[in-house]
C-alpha cells in the first residue's frame, strides 16, 4: 500500500499545527462558531446531537494493521471503546472532545492517517472497490489513481469552498463495486482498443434529496489527463453550481439544469488550455505510485476444495458461500468480516474487535485490511487452506455472521440517535428488522438483497439504491418511514421507487416481511429481489403491503390513514 | 429608481500586501447595505457617484461611467472589483487601465472568487495587484495567495497582523496553482527513503 514520503508527512504535520491553532482560537473566542464550522468540517469534525464526531479518512478503504490498531487505541483513549465504519469507507468516532482532537490527529499522523476533507464543501475521500488488487474480475487496479487524486485534491486552493460536498469513486473491475453512478464523479479504469489505460468519466451522480445517476461525459480519457480534466470539471462546477439553496447545490443539479451536452461542452472548453499542462501525469510519477500497490509475495499454490474436509459443517458452508470471495491468485481467497451481527449497529466495531482484526490481518493477510462501502471489513489475501481456521477464530469474536449481501447485511446511517441532521432514528429500525429475520436459512433463501436505511434525505444510508430502501421522515414531529423498492448499485444502478404512504417504526419489520412474501411468490428462478421488483414494478408489492392493517401495539393506523 | 447613496467601505487604512501590513490609499466603492434578501438594482449601482481619490469601483460603475473615469484611470486612480458571480473575461481589454483589480468574497464560504483569481492570472494576463476584499479572514489567506492574490483587505473587525500568519500555514503543497505552477511530483524526486519512525508524532 502507499507509504508517506517526507512531503506527505510534512503536509500532514503542518495541517495539524494549523488545525491545533484553529481550535485554540475557537476556544479563546478569536474565531466565531460560524467561522470555525467550515474549518472543523474540513477536518472531519461534526457537532452531533450529544457530542463531537470525528471522521477519519481511510483512503479508498485500504488500511494497514497498525492503522486499525490506532483506531482501537483512539476508541479506548478518546471515545467510548468503539468506532463506526461508514459507507464512504471511513471511520468515525462519536464521542470525542474538541480540545482533544488535535492530539488525536497527531496520533493518527504517526500511522500516516488524517481527517483532511472528510467533510465540508470540498473534494472528499476518493472511494473504490474493496477488492481492488485481488478481485478475479479486475481489469486494472484503481488504487494508484485514487492515491494520485487524493494528493491532488488535498488542500487544492481553488476548490476548498465549493457549492457543496464533492465525492469521487473509482472502479477498475468488470463489476462495479464502488457505486460510481451515485457519485459526483464516477471513474472506471478501462483499456481502449490500442490497450492504453484511461478512464470512462462520469459526472453528476448523487443521492440526497434528488437522486440522479451520473452521465458519461467522456468515453475514454487517457490516464495522463486525469488531473487536468478533473480540474476542468471542478472549475465549471465551482463557478456555476448553485449556491442559493444547499439542496440544489450538488453538481448533479447543474448537469440536470444545463444538460449533459452543454455541461460537457463547458468542461471541454475549460480543458483546452489545461490539457498537457504541468498537472499532466508523467510515466515516472504514475509508476512511482503504482509501485506501492504491487501484488504481495504470494506462494505458488493451487486452488483447493476447502469445503470438502468440512462437508458436514453447514455453518462453515454458509460462511464460505456468503463471506468468501474469489481471488485472482490461485490458492487464495478474500474474506469479508461481517460488522452486521444482529443486535449491533451496522458498521460498529469495538476496540477489542479492531485489535483482533488487525492481528488477523498480520497473521493471514499481509497486514492489510479494507473497509467496504457496505460497512464491513475485508481480509483480501487469505490462503484457502487457512479459511477454516480463520473462520473458527472470527466466529468466536462475533465477526462471522454469514450474511454478506443478504437481508441483514444492511447499510445504515447513524441516524437520529447520533446525527443532528436526521429526521428519524435508523439503527433501531435496522435492529428490529435484523431481529425479525435473524434466521440464516431464511436469509439464504431470500438471497441477495440490499436493504439500505437512511435517517434523513441526505441519504447517508444509500436508501435510493437499496433493493429495499427505507427513509426516515419527520411528520408533525414524529418519526415515519418511507419505503422504496427496486433500487440497485453497481453496473445496473437504479433509483428505487416509493411504494406509498410511510409507516411507523413498529410496523417496519412487518412491511419488510410482506415485501419478501410477494417476492417469494413472484420470483423467477434465481432472480434476485431488486430485479424482480424492477420487472414487476411496485404494484403487486404495494397492493399486498397495504391490503390489511399492520397492527402494532398502541397504534393501529399509519400515516394518511391508509387502512 | 430607489435611492442609493454612496457608501465607502472602511478598510481600516491597512492591507496585507505581499507579506507585509502596509498603509492603503484605496477606497472600495460599494452599494449601501440593503435589508437582507434585497438586491441593489443594477442601474442604481451603475449610477453610484465615484468619490475623489483612489477608488476601486464595481464592474457596473466602470461600464456605465467608463468615459468619465478613463482620465482618472490613466492617472492610476481607478481600480475595479468583481463580484463573485461576475466573470472577468468581458473586461479583458480594459484590465491594463486599472491600477488594481479586486475580487469580492461576500462570504468566506463562497469559493467562486478563487476561480476568478485563477482566470485573471493565468488566462487574462493580469500581472498587477490582485486584491481580495470582503469577508477576508486569516484561515483563507493561504489558498487566496495560492490562486494569485497578492493583496488582502482583511475584514475590518479582525487583527490584520494575526491574519498575516495565515500566509505561512504550509511550506509545501501537492498541486500546481498560480503561485507554484509546477506540481510537487515534477519538482521533487519522491522515491526517497520513508521515515516511518514514531518520534515526534505524539505517541
Amino acid at each position: 500500500m502507499y507509504q508517506y514520503d517526507q512531503y506527505d508527512h510534512l503536509i500532514v504535520r503542518e495541517r495539524i499545527a494549523q488545525y491545533r491553532d484553529q481550535v485554540r482560537r475557537r476556544l479563546a473566542d478569536e474565531l466565531t462558531e460560524a467561522e470555525f464550522l467550515p474549518l472543523r468540517l474540513q477536518n472531519g469534525l461534526y457537532m452531533q446531537r450529544h457530542a463531537y464526531m470525528l471522521r477519519i479518512a481511510v483512503p479508498y478503504g485500504l488500511l494497514a494493521s497498525k492503522q486499525m490498531r490506532m483506531f482501537a487505541h483512539i476508541a479506548r483513549k478518546y471515545d467510548r471503546g468503539y468506532g463506526h465504519f461508514t459507507t464512504r469507507q471511513n471511520i468515525q468516532f462519536n464521542w470525542v472532545e474538541l480540545e482533544q482532537t488535535p492530539d488525536i490527529l497527531s496520533e493518527l499522523a504517526s500511522v500516516e492517517m488524517h481527517a483532511i476533507q472528510t467533510s465540508g464543501n470540498c473534494i472528499r475521500n476518493t472511494t473504490s472497490d474493496p477488492f481492488a488488487g485481488v478481485a478475479a474480475d479486475e481489469i486494472i487496479d484503481p488504487r494508484p489513481y485514487a492515491e494520485v487524486l487524493r494528493q491532488w485534491s488535498t488542500f487544492h486552493p481553488e476548490f476548498i469552498a465549493l457549492p457543496r460536498k464533492f465525492k469521487v469513486a473509482i472502479n477498475g473491475a468488470e463489476e462495479d463495486r464502488a457505486a460510481i453512478a451515485v457519485h459526483d464523479i464516477g471513474l472506471t479504469v478501462v483499456r481502449n482498443q490500442a490497450g492504453e489505460i484511461g478512464f470512462k468519466f462520469m459526472a453528476g451522480g448523487g443521492m440526497g434529496r434528488t437522486p440522479i445517476l451520473g452521465s458519461v461525459i467522456r468515453e475514454f480519457l487517457p490516464w495522463q489527463h486525469l488531473l487536468t480534466y478533473t480540474e476542468a470539471v471542478m472549475r465549471v462546477y465551482n463557478q456555476y453550481g448553485r449556491r442559493d439553496n444547499k439542496y440544489k447545490a450538488r453538481i448533479k443539479i447543474l448537469l440536470k439544469a444545463i444538460g449533459v451536452e452543454e455541461f460537457t461542452r463547458q468542461v471541454e472548453a475549460e480543458w483546452v488550455d489545461l490539457k498537457d499542462g504541468p498537472e499532466t501525469l508523467t510515466q515516472e510519477e504514475m509508476q512511482r505510485v503504482i509501485d506501492y500497490f504491487q501484488p504481495h509475495a504470494y506462494k505458488a499454490l493451487e486452488n483447493i476444495d476447502y469445503l470438502a474436509p468440512h462437508a458436514d459443517n453447514k455453518a462453515f458452508a454458509n460462511w464460505v458461500k456468503r463471506n468468501v470471495k474469489a481471488h485472482k491468485q490461485a490458492g487464495y481467497a478474500a474474506v469479508v468480516l461481517s460488522l452486521k451481527k444482529t443486535g449491533v449497529p451496522p458498521g460498529d466495531a469495538t476496540a477489542e474487535q479492531m485489535d483482533f482484526m488487525a492481528d488477523l490481518a498480520d497473521k493471514y493477510s499481509f497486514g492489510e485490511l479494507r473497509v467496504t462501502h457496505e460497512q464491513n471489513i475485508v481480509l483480501a489475501d487469505v490462503e484457502q487452506s487457512l479459511l477454516y481456521t480463520l473462520w473458527e477464530q472470527v466466529k468466536a469474536k462475533g465477526l462471522a455472521t454469514p450474511n454478506i449481501g443478504l437481508l441483514t447485511d444492511m447499510i445504515c446511517c447513524p441516524g437520529g440517535d447520533f446525527c443532528s441532521l436526521a429526521n428519524a432514528k435508523s439503527i433501531p429500525i435496522a435492529a428490529a428488522i435484523a431481529e425479525r429475520f435473524d434466521s440464516i436459512d431464511f436469509q439464504h433463501d431470500i438471497g441477495e438483497i440490499e436493504l439500505n436505511i437512511s435517517g434523513c434525505i441526505n441519504a447517508c444510508g444509500h436508501h435510493h439504491v437499496g433493493g429495499i430502501g427505507v427513509l426516515g421522515v419527520d411528520k408533525d414531529g414524529s418519526e415515519w418511514y418511507q419505503v422504496s423498492i427496486g433500487g440497485a448499485q453497481g453496473n445496473n444502478a437504479a433509483i428505487g421507487k416509493i411504494i406509498g404512504p410511510s409507516f411507523s417504526a413498529l410496523q417496519m419489520p412487518e412491511v419488510i416481511g410482506r415485501l419478501l412474501q410477494v417476492y417469494v411468490r413472484e420470483r423467477a428462478d434465481g432472480e434476485p429481489f431488486a430485479e424482480c421488483a424492477q420487472r414487476l414494478g411496485i404494484a403487486p408489492f404495494k397492493e399486498f403491503v397495504y391490503a390489511t392493517p399492520i397492527v402494532e401495539p398502541g397504534r393501529l393506523v399509519g400515516e394518511d390513514e391508509y387502512v | 429608481m430607489s435611492e442609493v447613496s454612496t457608501h465607502i467601505a472602511n478598510n481600516a487604512g491597512q492591507i496585507i500586501k505581499g507579506r507585509s501590513v502596509v498603509e492603503d490609499q484605496w477606497q472600495v466603492l460599494r452599494a449601501p447595505e440593503l435589508p437582507e434578501g434585497v438586491k441593489a438594482e443594477a442601474e442604481d449601482i451603475a449610477a453610484l457617484p465615484v468619490p475623489a481619490g483612489k477608488v476601486i469601483v464595481p464592474v457596473a460603475v466602470w461600464n456605465a461611467q467608463r468615459e468619465a473615469l478613463l482620465a482618472r484611470a490613466a492617472n492610476g486612480d481607478i481600480g475595479v472589483w468583481f463580484a463573485s458571480d461576475e466573470r472577468p473575461e468581458p473586461l479583458k481589454e480594459d484590465l491594463a487601465k486599472f491600477a488594481v483589480v479586486a475580487v469580492d468574497f461576500p462570504k468566506f464560504t463562497d469559493g467562486r472568487g478563487y476561480s476568478i483569481a485563477f482566470n485573471l492570472r493565468t488566462r487574462l494576463g493580469w500581472n498587477g495587484e490582485l486584491r481580495a476584499i470582503g469577508d477576508v479572514l486569516r484561515d483563507q489567506l493561504f489558498s487566496m495567495q495560492r490562486v494569485g492574490f497578492d493583496a488582502f483587505a482583511v475584514r475590518a473587525d479582525r487583527d490584520i497582523h494575526d491574519a498575516l500568519k495565515g500566509l505561512s500555514d504550509f511550506s509545501e503543497t501537492y498541486q500546481a496553482s498560480v503561485d507554484q505552477k509546477v506540481p510537487l511530483f515534477r519538482r521533487h524526486t519522491r522515491n526517497v527513503g520513508v521515515n516511518t519512525g514514531d518520534a515526534g508524532f505524539g505517541i
